[in-house]
């Protein structure tokens, strides 16, 4: 394991250090984050990164196939537009986690702030605590797990992101409802709880999607306009 | 009847009524393309003063009088280097269609100068056309990969845009198509829409750590443009300075879209002309006039357009309406299928329903086989150099062995609007309405 402190190196050389190190020994640990913003972001590659403590804004963003843990909080933007591979937050994440993902898994152990999950497009989010409001506005695909409550306006103006909440959802947003859970959702949410290392009963989840009302403009829904 | 005696009424002429009526039917704002169709002060309304004894001008074909730009000189390891102030401005697949994309990057490329993705990514096809190409980041995100920042050449944080500033795009359902909706991960056929603001960032403060985490990600490779769309100009650049960008591209309310509520079109946002002059201020104000470039667009048409956004000070322009023009939108052919649109060739505003006559702004394989890339992107080489020439005689007439040297001390205004919002004299007088 290679040790990146940033005591001793600026952001800027650990990033560097990271994407020119993609394909050799990818075992990175990043000290003394001290809420520094934009660390280890951009991976493309196998990587194994622990931040050992909490970070600032968009740490993880934009990276495929990495493997990155933080061993602490996360500001605004954890796993921001992540394509592929896994972002996971022991403590608490603040706005805009995961926001815009296209795939991979998102992680928080703690709870999210608002917008969790905004604009989604394929990511998979397991939130342990709960999550604020706005969560998976515009969502378009993948998965979003709350553990614990959401708050107001849930999956506003959502597209065909699946949204799944264990406790109290303060209020849905516009074209956001109850749908169904059958036994492939169970499935799937079990799933994602597994690979979270979240142990919760999906049977104790609901599941809330689109409407699909607002996918063409129409009269009747003015509204919502 | 006696037509001395027909009088139409200022307050409702006829196509006022006729939006009253529309309205009264449909019970929802109407939505177009294109861009601004009222009257507001330009660069028409602004003349050069051609060298005589007080100065002297250059010879014409003759003396050299240069063109090249470089952007992206304030923090980028790889700033971009264009041979014409001419730039195409951002437009995306599904606005328009590929042949359209392929014209748009072979005549940037032929020129030397770039060209701009949009909504929804980059195509391997507008890659593999375009030889300097601006990717677009926008509130959306459609499309948007890092392997994609990666092979951009410049990246542009779009916070606004001059047909729309504070709003959203938007992308009619009949433009949706399989392609499309793949790039933008979406339901074929909704009728997308796009955010206002960015999903992860608020406010200047936050645009200095987005624009921190993109040069990260791209190893501070690559030009940092921020577009705004002109309203409060001045504080957008200062701030946009103060936020990190190495270049700022503000748009006048003349540009155009794809598609977005007419009220935006029409009344939001301020013109092109004191836009420019607001946006240069802020950066002298700053010191930095030069050190961060930039770009305006928003109804350039000609090269004087051009060359008088340059005497007041802006580093470039971006053509987007001008440069579909040249490829052919409203040209007088396939006529039947204007009227078919209720419209006629000059007055199409009708990109938004995807049945664009000459194959422009529309993802129909059989209405896009009406534009040959390869034709289309001729006609718009010969408009780019039209331009430039039209540039360079003015410039040459003021005595300029650069664009970059015109200075509005050259020009004179016609009106009083134009003088005081470009802050040059009224023609005949020293007199600059609010100032002297």
């Amino acid at each position: 394991m290679q040790t990146l402190d940033l005591d001793r190196i600026d952001v800027r050389t650990a990033n560097q250090q990271l994407h020119d190190g993609a394909g050799g020994d990818n075992e990175y640990e990043i000290l003394n984050p001290m809420g520094r913003h934009a660390i280890a972001v951009g991976l493309d590659g196998p990587f194994e990164v622990a931040v050992r403590g909490h970070a600032g804004y968009y740490c993880g963003s934009m990276n495929k196939q990495a493997n990155v843990t933080i061993e602490g909080n996360a500001g605004v933007g954890v796993a921001e537009n992540i394509m592929s591979g896994r972002v996971h937050v022991k403590g608490y994440a603040s706005q805009s986690a995961a926001a815009t993902g296209h795939g991979g898994l998102v992680v928080i152990d703690g709870d999210a702030s608002a917008r969790c999950g905004i604009s989604m497009k394929g990511v998979d989010i397991v939130v342990g605590g709960s999550v604020g409001h706005m969560s998976a506005f515009m969502a378009q695909f993948g998965h979003l797990v709350v553990c614990g409550d959401a708050g107001a306006d849930l999956g506003d103006s959502i597209y065909e992101a699946k949204l799944f909440v264990r406790g109290s959802v303060e209020s849905l947003g516009a074209d956001c409802i109850e749908k169904e859970m059958k036994p492939e959702h169970l499935e799937t949410l079990r799933g994602l709880l597994e690979q979270a290392g979240i142990d919760a009963d999906p049977k104790e989840f609901r599941r809330y999607g689109s409407a699909r009302q607002l996918y063409n403009f129409k009269i009747g829904n003015i509204g919502y306009y | 009847m006696d037509e001395r005696k027909v009088r139409e009424s200022a307050t409702f002429p006829p196509h006022v009524i006729a939006e009253i009526q529309r309205a009264a039917s449909e019970g929802m704002y109407y939505i177009r393309g294109s861009g601004a169709k009222r009257a507001v002060p330009t660069f028409d309304d602004l003349v050069f003063l051609g060298a005589s004894i007080s100065r002297y001008p250059l010879e014409g074909y003759r003396e050299k009088c240069d063109t090249n730009v470089t952007i992206g000189t304030r923090f980028a390891k790889k700033p971009i280097e264009l041979k014409i102030p001419i730039t195409i401005a951002g437009m995306s697949f599904g606005a328009l269609g590929a042949h359209a994309k392929q014209a748009l990057g072979q005549a940037a490329t032929a020129m030397g100068t770039s060209t701009t993705t949009g909504d929804g990514g980059m195509t391997p096809e507008e890659r593999e056309s375009s030889q300097t190409l601006v990717y677009q980041y926008l509130p959306s995100r459609y499309g948007m990969e890092p392997d994609q920042l990666r092979k951009a050449d410049a990246i542009e944080v779009v916070a606004g845009q001059g047909a729309k500033p504070g709003g959203g795009g938007m992308l009619l359902g009949m433009k949706i198509t399989r392609r499309v909706a793949e790039m933008r991960t979406l339901p074929q056929g909704i009728d997308q829409r796009s955010a206002c603001r960015h999903p992860d960032w608020t406010g200047p403060d936050d645009l200095e750590i987005k624009i921190h985490e993109l040069r990260e990600i791209t190893d501070w490779e690559k030009p940092i443009y921020v577009k705004v769309g002109a309203t409060r100009t001045k504080y957008d650049t200062m701030l946009a300075v103060k936020a990190g960008a190495d270049a700022i591209v503000v748009d006048g309310m003349q540009g155009g879209t794809a598609a977005t509520q007419t009220c935006f079109i029409e009344d939001v946002g301020i013109p092109t002309l004191p836009a420019v002059r607001q946006a240069v201020d802020a950066l002298k104000e700053l010191g930095m006039h030069r050190k961060v470039q930039l770009i305006v667009s928003g109804g350039i048409r000609t090269g004087s357009d051009v060359a008088k956004a340059l005497a007041l000070g802006a580093d470039a322009v971006s053509i987007g309406m001008a440069s579909l023009m040249a490829l052919n939108c409203n040209a007088p052919i396939y006529e039947e299928d204007y009227e078919a649109l209720g419209t006629r060739p000059g007055a199409c505003h009708h990109c938004h329903t995807g049945k664009c006559p000459v194959g422009i702004t529309t993802q129909d394989p059989e209405l896009e086989k009406r534009l040959d890339p390869d034709l289309a992107a001729q006609r718009l080489r010969n408009y780019l150099a039209t331009l430039t020439l039209e540039c360079q005689t003015l410039a040459r007439a003021c005595g300029k062995s650069h664009v970059h040297n015109l200075e509005p001390e050259d020009m004179v205004a016609l009106t009083m609007e134009a003088a005081a919002m470009a802050r040059v004299p009224l023609a005949g007088t020293d007199w600059i309405p609010g100032w002297t």
